[in-house]
């Protein structure tokens, strides 16, 4: 049977979560849960999640053979990183000193702490957990139907610094203003997580389902 | 503008249904979980917190069916708690999809459980519940960790512990205040603000909300970053939506 949307399993933390928020959007779609490359090479749509430390990640992601399926995914059909999915596509990251996957120029950095101060002189707390607004840095189908400045979920404590503004999707801040989604091609990665965001996080979810980004 | 406070409504669950106590007992049956889950869900709710206070093992399964139930409809963040002995715990309530485990008992019985399940899963995931009761005396402010729901005195210093959870991997302090738990006057503020200005992840602040006041003053008084609060919801006194409408009224950044 097709696939039609493959979420990348490669064994780090609960895609529970996600799977179950894209059957829920997508209706008779075939989603599977996989690690299997050979899937994630068959699959028509490609959603690549992830939790925990980006050291692990990577490993574990390496260690099941996945990151040619991953690369070939990235370069052909619709792909949706998210979380340490989204950190995993640059190309370095201050967390153990870890390479990514190099297919979006820039680096993943901490929140430093010498800057965790909100507008009331009050500590941030670090992670940054909860619901941030997202400014949409620019029109994309995958905000489709989402009012700018729309709440989305987080949790993390390192963010994306693309070394190319043009790769900035969505900005949010905490305190200052970090890139918490990017966007080239067929690729669109966010920080956040849509699968806990309720309305708009469903929204988007439905929004790459139904893209259909123009060939490279 | 920038991250909101999040108000979490809490259901204590015990055989499958939601029921709700004074100072850890008492017990009232205040519903069916999913149907409340749905409705604090369609209130604009930021999480639900979900505690197994069964008691008989023969039943502890029936909170999985609860999780998986809820998980496949409501797209907000769902933590659960009660019970949790275990790494091999924590990844069955992932996997019928809870997006936070909260650990207790088991935390103080077994620290290194903590880090454990910090390492496999990631802090995000991983919530340390503390139930503190203040130190009776005329010294310093001081508060006592207590474990079985409650029942238990462990010796710790609750401001102590906390710090030493932070550093062995927890995301995040659930912090129920024993002395109000349950008494509706508001949250140990004092507690509250101890563990905020002393530990650098976020702080739930839990146990005794009356009104839509004691809400705000966890965050502004007590620096909590988020509120937890069962009773004044389960009984359709105050919709979260209300609670939100509140909160935004004494200058608390939510979202509504």
């Amino acid at each position: 049977m097709t696939i039609d949307i493959a979420v990348i399993d490669y064994g780090m933390g609960n895609l529970r979560s996600v799977s179950k928020a894209i059957e829920y959007v997508a209706p008779g779609r075939k989603v599977v849960v996989t690690s299997n490359p050979d899937e994630v090479v068959a699959a028509g749509r490609v959603v690549f999640p992830g939790q925990g430390a980006m050291p692990d990640c990577m490993r574990e992601m390496e260690s099941r053979g996945l990151r040619p399926a991953l690369l070939e995914a990235a370069r052909s059909k619709p792909f949706l990183g998210i979380c340490i999915g989204l950190q995993m596509l640059f190309e370095h990251s201050e967390e153990g000193d870890t390479r990514g996957l190099g297919l979006l120029p820039g680096v993943v950095r901490r929140f430093p702490q010498a800057r965790m101060v909100g507008a009331q002189g009050e500590k941030l707390k670090v992670p940054h957990m909860g619901w941030n607004e997202v400014e949409q840095a620019i029109k994309h189908p995958l905000w489709a139907g989402i009012p700018d400045r729309s709440r989305f979920y987080f949790v993390h404590s390192y963010f994306a610094e693309p070394a190319d503004g043009a790769l900035v999707a969505g900005w949010s801040a905490y305190p200052f203003r970090f890139a918490c989604a990017a966007a080239r091609g067929n690729l669109f990665a966010v920080q956040f997580h849509p699968e806990k965001s309720h309305t708009a996080g469903l929204q988007l979810l439905a929004n790459f389902v139904a893209w259909q980004p123009l060939p490279l | 503008m920038g991250l909101a406070k999040r108000i979490i409504p809490c259901l204590d669950v015990t055989a499958g249904r939601v029921v709700k106590g004074v100072n850890f007992v008492e017990l009232k049956d205040a519903g069916d979980p999913v149907e409340i889950a749905r409705r604090y869900d369609d209130q604009g709710a930021d999480e639900l917190t979900f505690l197994d206070i069964t008691a008989s093992s023969d039943d502890r399964g029936l909170i999985l069916n609860i999780i998986e139930a809820v998980a496949a409809q409501v797209f907000i963040p769902l933590t659960v708690g009660g019970g949790v002995r275990a790494v091999d715990d924590v990844r069955r309530l992932l996997n019928a999809g809870a997006d936070k485990v909260s650990i207790n008992t088991s935390a103080v019985q077994n620290p290194q459980l903590v880090a454990d399940a910090s390492g496999r899963y990631g802090a995000q995931c991983i919530v340390v519940a503390v139930d503190a009761k203040r130190v009776p005396g005329d010294g310093p402010l001081r508060w006592e960790v207590f474990t079985h729901g409650g029942r238990k005195a462990t010796g710790l210093d609750a401001v102590e512990w906390g710090k030493k959870m932070q550093a062995m991997g927890a995301g995040e302090i659930l912090l129920t205040s024993m002395d109000r738990d349950g008494t509706r006057v508001g949250f140990d503020l004092e507690l509250t603000h101890a563990f905020s200005s002393a530990l650098d992840i976020p702080i739930i602040a839990s146990g005794g909300v009356g009104n839509l006041d004691h809400l705000a003053d966890g965050v502004t008084i007590g620096g909590a970053d988020a509120v937890l609060a069962a009773s004044i919801f389960h009984y359709g006194e105050f919709t979260v939506r209300q609670a939100k409408q509140h909160m935004a009224q004494r200058g608390i950044e939510v979202r509504l």
